[in-house]
């Protein structure tokens, strides 16, 4: 069947052939009948640009591969590469574990997770998820399934490759174990971007979760003031009764999200609220879903900002490198950018990953609508900046890098190249942004 | 691969000397635009555009070699995300009239040639299931003068092609851009008074660029001359016959 594909922000599509197989032997089945376009995989399609697709050529829909097991003894989780983070929290939060890693969102595959590194509100301290994996089993161009452990070099290229040296059939990864299902949260207001990082870098090491909202409307003297939030999982003392992780209970809209469309108005006005709303400091217990996962709340949220779609821009730079982000921060807060959650975090030491995106340092991720006047020159002008600092771009956001830039961020690309090409020496594994990177 | 921003990495230029076609070059170069593929006639000695740049030859009349061209091009640069078909010959009425081999020949290049270049580039972009063919079409087609019918009656039978070939690829992920630029002040029209919403060849690449980017079916240059011509093709041949030029 072929299907008109796009990521997360809803730019750009292309058609491919969609194809959903429901063991490893049908999926070994397709990725020898790839066609000269060739295959990549696909998982829940979080990733906001082309990552998961393939004009002309076929995109193997992964969440038919959805097996998995728990065991309780060693904590570790077998799952095949199409479960999702959410089958697997709704699952294993009841029983008192955790996944070690979760992104913005739950709506996302193990494979997927895994192909993108993905990182969370814990990286300071946890690294990325390649970093819990044990093993992982990989369909390759040959037909193989491999089992690949840390230290091989095809896992290196794997956790981060962008599907792109295989499918991730299957994942062996560590959980960990919480005494109740719900959050231990410090919410501090911050008055400018200083403090904030101030306060995360000297705090981040006592809370195993950290990130703050920074408003970037706010201009002058508030540049860059944030709301911080600081959470760990709570202890049975610090809660009265611990509710089940009840995922269904969130489905509602929670009660700020601006109506219609996203446009400079609304999000000026949003980023108004948002801080206002948050108290200067307080602590307060909240469930795992709104903690982590705020914006699962409200479904098709990406729809929001109408047919053109939207690109979100997410970097990092290296510590030591924070006049980058200040000017950066400047410059956008300059340029009026309606940009709806800004997020910045501190990240701690990679997962050894080829491709992977996180390094020691500061990460910024904002949403601005595709359509904005100047944008691709503004986020050119940053690409610059980030790559002069020594720091990237987040491959499972962008849309829109292009190859020279993506060969000065990513100083390993050259030997993730020449193990790609071994195992895949007919360039079977292929993705727009494979090409659009020219990876 | 067109970028989630509009911006594109691979250009082919069938024409590579055409002012205008070298303009879109320049400005996709300056937008992001990477690997370039010029196709011109022998003794090309191509410009600085700011961005890898490839020759390969091609002759508009040789219809038999553009299959050639194209296999050249995506062995350079892999997938075409850009082809433009701006190569044309322009000539002058009264030539024509005293010459009918030399019009048969200036339709050749004007029309048959680009048929050919068309369903090549459609091929391609269809397997890719992605990419633009930049048609550079005309008023002088949008209802034939008798001032320049020759010409005119070959941008005619363009336009024409190119909106079937458009409506063909509808749905593959490939797409058509029709320009239909006024008179363009130029070398192709060098010694010739301008005429009225005239533009520059600088102008109709802006308007060019900006459509490809939107993803419009088709951009008159200057943008008045859509709604002038709709208008102008309802004029009864009485009065159109008359028009000076
Ligand atoms: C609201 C929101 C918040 C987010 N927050 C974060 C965050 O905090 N941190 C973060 O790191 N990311 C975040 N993301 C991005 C998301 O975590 C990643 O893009 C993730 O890869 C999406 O997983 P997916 O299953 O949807 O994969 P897809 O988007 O479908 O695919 C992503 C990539 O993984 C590859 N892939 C998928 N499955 C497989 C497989 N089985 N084998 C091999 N390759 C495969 C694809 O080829 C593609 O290259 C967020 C996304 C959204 C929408």
């Amino acid at each position: 069947m072929t299907t008109f594909l796009t990521g997360w922000g809803r730019t750009a599509p292309t058609p491919a052939r969609l194809a959903r197989p429901r063991s490893v032997g049908q999926l070994r089945e397709l990725v020898a009948s790839a066609p000269r376009r060739g295959v990549v995989a696909r998982g829940l399609g979080r990733s906001y640009g082309d990552a998961a697709q393939n004009a002309g050529g076929l995109v193997v829909d992964c969440t038919g591969l959805d097996a998995w097991t728990f065991d309780e003894g060693s904590g570790l989780v077998t799952a095949s590469g199409g479960v999702s983070l959410h089958t697997l929290m709704t699952a294993l939060v009841p029983q008192g574990w955790f996944v070690p890693v979760s992104p913005g969102t739950r709506h996302v595959t193990v494979g997927g997770a895994v192909a993108a590194d993905v990182h969370g509100k814990n990286h300071h301290r946890d690294s990325s998820f390649g970093a819990h994996v044990r093993s992982l089993t990989l369909v390759t161009a040959g037909g193989e399934v491999l089992t690949l452990r840390p230290g091989h070099p095809l896992f290196a290229a794997t956790v981060g490759g962008m599907g792109l040296t295989g499918v991730i059939a299957e994942v062996t990864f560590g959980c960990v174990p919480i005494r109740t299902s719900m959050m231990r949260v410090d919410v501090q207001r911050t008055a400018d971007l200083d403090e904030t990082m101030a306060v995360m870098a000297d705090s981040d090491h006592r809370h195993r979760y950290t990130v703050a909202w920074i408003d970037l409307i706010a201009r002058g003297r508030r540049m860059g003031r944030s709301v911080l939030t600081r959470g760990d999982h709570a202890t049975p003392a610090e809660v009265k009764e611990a509710p089940p992780f009840a995922p269904g209970a969130l489905a509602r809209a929670p009660a700020w999200v601006p109506g219609g469309l996203l446009n400079g108005l609304s999000l000026r006005a949003f980023n108004e609220l948002w801080y206002r709303r948050a108290p200067r400091r307080r602590t307060l217990t909240q469930g795992i879903a709104p903690f982590f996962h705020p914006l699962d709340g409200v479904e098709g949220w990406n729809r929001m900002y109408g047919p053109r779609g939207f690109v979100q821009y997410q970097f990092v730079v290296p510590l030591g490198a924070e006049e980058t982000l200040r000017g950066i921060v400047a410059t956008l807060s300059e340029h009026g950018s309606p940009s709806f959650l800004t997020v910045l975090k501190r990240f701690g030491p990679g997962s050894g990953g080829l491709l992977s995106f996180p390094m020691p340092g500061w990460t910024l991720a904002l949403d601005l609508p595709a359509g904005g006047r100047g944008l691709s020159g503004l986020l050119r002008g940053f690409d610059r900046r980030v790559a002069g600092a020594g720091g990237r771009v987040y491959l499972a956001k962008d849309a829109r890098l292009g190859a020279a830039m993506m060969a000065e961020m990513y100083p390993e690309l050259e030997r993730w190249r020449r193990i790609r090409d071994e195992a895949d020496p007919a360039g079977l594994f292929r993705s727009d942004l494979a090409r659009r990177l020219r990876l | 691969m067109k970028n989630a921003l509009g911006g594109v990495d691979t250009v082919l230029l069938l024409g590579g000397r055409s002012e205008i076609g070298l303009e879109i070059v320049r400005l996709l170069a300056g937008l992001g635009a990477g690997r370039v593929v010029l196709a011109a006639r022998d003794g090309f000695d191509p410009p600085d555009l700011g961005a890898e740049v490839h020759v390969v030859p091609f002759d508009a009349l040789d219809v038999h070699g553009h299959g050639a061209v194209f296999a050249r091009a995506t062995e350079l640069v892999g997938d075409l995300d850009v082809v433009i078909s701006a190569f044309g010959v322009l000539g002058t009425q009264e030539r024509y009239d005293a010459d009918p081999a030399a019009a048969a020949e200036a339709v050749a290049v004007n029309y048959g040639a680009h048929v050919s270049v068309g369903l090549h580039a459609a091929r391609v972009l269809r397997e890719q299931g992605h990419g633009t063919l930049v048609v550079l079409s005309s008023v002088a087609g949008a209802r034939v003068r008798k001032a320049n019918f020759v010409y005119g009656s070959a941008k005619a039978g363009l336009d024409g092609f190119a909106q079937g070939l458009g409506d063909a690829l509808h749905g593959s992920g490939a797409r058509v851009l029709i320009v239909r630029p006024g008179f363009v002040i130029g070398r192709m029209t060098k010694g010739l008074a301008p005429a009225p919403m005239s533009s520059t060849p600088r102008q109709v690449a802006l308007a060019t660029v900006a459509a490809l980017r939107a993803g419009a079916p088709s951009v008159w240059v200057p943008r008045a001359l859509g709604p002038a011509f709709r208008v102008l093709r309802l004029l009864p041949r009485a009065l159109w016959r008359r028009l000076p030029r």
